[in-house]
């Protein structure tokens, strides 16, 4: 494997690593992000046969 | 019309579920593909640049679109469009996001079935290579001829000729049942929990590869550092500079052609997911959320694994086919060589089946919405309807099976070239109509990341152009128009699934139609003028 090789590898995996990094983290560490954020009521499935 | 709307349950949900329909074989299968045959590392270049220019500005746009038309109480193309133009003729346009996901699920359950059936072989260790190396490529192929029926049409109904009928049975099953759950606790419930399966499966298989070190003494150069090299080193072609690759209109189209239908824009599904968003849920942050974890599957996990895989026990030679021979071919064979590789192969296949399942869920989301508001009927009336015609659009591909071309028909003409179209019409729809003065600000409302000002002259005039350049470039390519022109004309197979596509085109058109005129009677998803800054 070439220098400029190892060089994109890095640079490729280490950007996008890097950018669901700090997603995940801004996502993860808001208020509302793991958390209901719904109530049950709204997540009907739209089935009024029943 | 519905009184009670769908709603995502939390955000990372809709996050998964985005970057469920959008990671797929293509991250795992295509990508390295790609990537080796167009200049290695250097078609990282083009790649990014094409994620930057094309890929994350209309993912914000189709998020931000779907996002409005929510608010609005609709959830289906047709009936968004419609909320964006301001008028109610660009519901029609509707018809290609409705349509564009049908037709591709029709063949997608299948290539599933596929991967199932792979995953059960590995698992009961019925594939069986024999004991000569020198027969395993031929034995491999052999082996997925037979599966699919690839060999003669109508292949798998003959009795006791392949197990694919009941695994696409199993599978079309699953996908239905799912669906019926709705969007919360069926989609989102079901991505929760498929998505991080599927990372530690890659993960696993990951650190398998990377752990071979050189597994043939007697092949010295074929080892794990070489096929990383082979994946990444930069390289021209014949011996050239690795610049002059950037020279090569057909890196660019093949780079930019690969991040746009990996991200999974244009083809319908993001604005029907984020239309069950709440008016002020932000869709800058989630998006380049869903965006990144499709990049994390395809560079980190599938440019790490497939490629080097191959050549440490195949060689530069056997890194060789499309999408389907680098899966289903030289996989299989780098598992037979591989120490454990019956229990690396069902980890392998069972996550591409995983990858798989949760983007087929989402191409039946964006029809049942429009089942639901268009024609006023109730899930199990919306599941039932559409479940009939795909199971029609599928048993058509599945009895055509020789040769794979009915498959790659509606692939290339539905699955390339029109999600081509719908992307440049939601841009231009987006940026010049609905106005990307407004479009920046419905973008921006509750929105926890700033889009850089000058996404707004890159939605407007850098990805438009973009589009039609790459699109005219790969229109003149003799391997795509002219190819499949000529097919079209010379094979009946292809014809015929030609007249599928019409014939569902026409179906929905009429379905669009009736729904329109119900729209206009009720007043729901009442259109509001366009900007004037889009007139100006």
């Amino acid at each position: 494997m070439t220098t400029a090789g190892w060089i994109i590898m890095i640079v490729s995996v280490g950007s996008v690593v890097g950018m669901l990094v700090f997603c995940f983290y801004r996502v993860l560490s808001a208020p509302s992000s793991t958390e209901q954020t719904h109530a049950p009521l709204d997540n009907d499935t739209h089935d009024r046969e029943t | 019309m519905p009184k009670v709307k769908e709603q995502w349950g939390t955000r990372l949900g809709v996050i998964l579920a985005v970057a469920g329909s959008a990671v797929g074989l293509g991250n795992f299968l295509r990508f390295p593909g790609q990537a080796a045959q167009n200049g290695g590392g250097a078609f990282m270049i083009p790649y990014f640049i094409a994620l930057i220019l094309v890929a994350i500005p209309i993912c914000w746009a189709e998020w931000a679109m779907g996002r409005f038309g929510g608010s609005k109480g609709c959830n289906s193309a047709p009936a968004i469009f419609g909320v964006l133009g301001g008028k109610s003729r660009y519901r029609y346009i509707g018809v290609l996001g409705i349509m564009i996901p049908i037709m591709i699920y029709m063949y997608y359950v299948l290539i599933e079935a596929w991967c199932l059936g792979y995953a059960w072989a590995y698992l009961t260790g019925s594939i069986d290579l024999g004991g000569d190396p020198g027969q395993y490529a031929q034995r491999s192929t052999d082996f997925f001829n037979a599966f699919t029926g690839a060999t003669a049409d109508g292949g798998v109904f003959e009795s006791g000729a392949s197990s694919l009928l009941l695994l696409a049975a199993i599978t079309f099953t699953l996908n239905f049942v799912l669906i019926y759950r709705g969007v919360s606790k069926g989609i989102e419930a079901f991505c929760i929990r498929a998505m991080p399966i599927m990372a530690i499966c890659a993960v696993v298989v990951l650190v398998r590869v990377l752990t071979l070190g050189t597994p043939n003494p007697d092949l010295p150069d074929q080892n794990v550092v070489n096929g990383l090299g082979f994946m990444w080193n930069p390289q021209g072609a014949d011996g050239a500079p690795w610049y002059t690759v950037l020279l090569d209109s057909k890196v660019w189209l093949a780079a930019t052609g690969q991040i746009f239908f990996s991200m999974s824009v244009g083809f319908g599904i993001i604005i029907n997911y984020s239309s069950y968003l709440k008016r002020d849920d932000d869709v800058v942050l989630s998006g380049l959320t869903a965006a990144s974890t499709n990049e994390f599957f395809e560079v980190c996990l599938g440019g790490m694994i497939t490629i080097p895989a191959a050549f440490i026990f195949l060689g530069a030679a056997g890194v060789v086919g499309g999408t389907f021979g680098l899966g289903f071919n030289a996989l299989p064979v780098v598992f037979e060589y591989m120490p454990a590789g019956r229990l690396f192969g069902f980890v392998w296949f069972f996550m591409l089946f995983l990858a798989a399942i949760t983007s087929s869920l989402s191409m039946l989301q964006p029809a049942i919405a429009f089942l639901e508001e268009g024609l006023d009927i109730g899930r199990r009336a919306s599941v039932t309807l559409l479940g009939l015609i795909t199971f029609m659009g599928a048993a058509f591909i599945l009895y055509f099976s020789k040769g794979l071309t009915a498959l790659d028909t509606v692939d290339f003409w539905v699955g390339t070239m029109l999600i081509f179209v719908l992307a440049t019409i939601e841009v231009i729809l987006f940026s010049w109509v609905f106005g990307v003065e407004r479009g920046y600000k419905e973008a921006m409302r509750g929105a926890d990341l700033k889009i850089p000002k000058v996404w707004k002259f890159v939605i407007k005039y850098i990805s438009p152009t973009y589009l039609l350049v790459i699109f005219v470039l790969w229109c003149i390519d003799p391997e795509n128009l002219r190819k499949h022109w000529g097919t079209l004309t010379q094979n009946p197979v292809a014809k015929y699934s030609m007249i599928l596509i019409i014939g569902v085109t026409v179906f929905i058109g009429l379905l669009v139609h009736i729904a329109s005129r119900r729209w206009d009677k009720h007043g729901f998803g009442e259109s509001e003028p366009p900007d004037m800054e889009a007139s100006s």
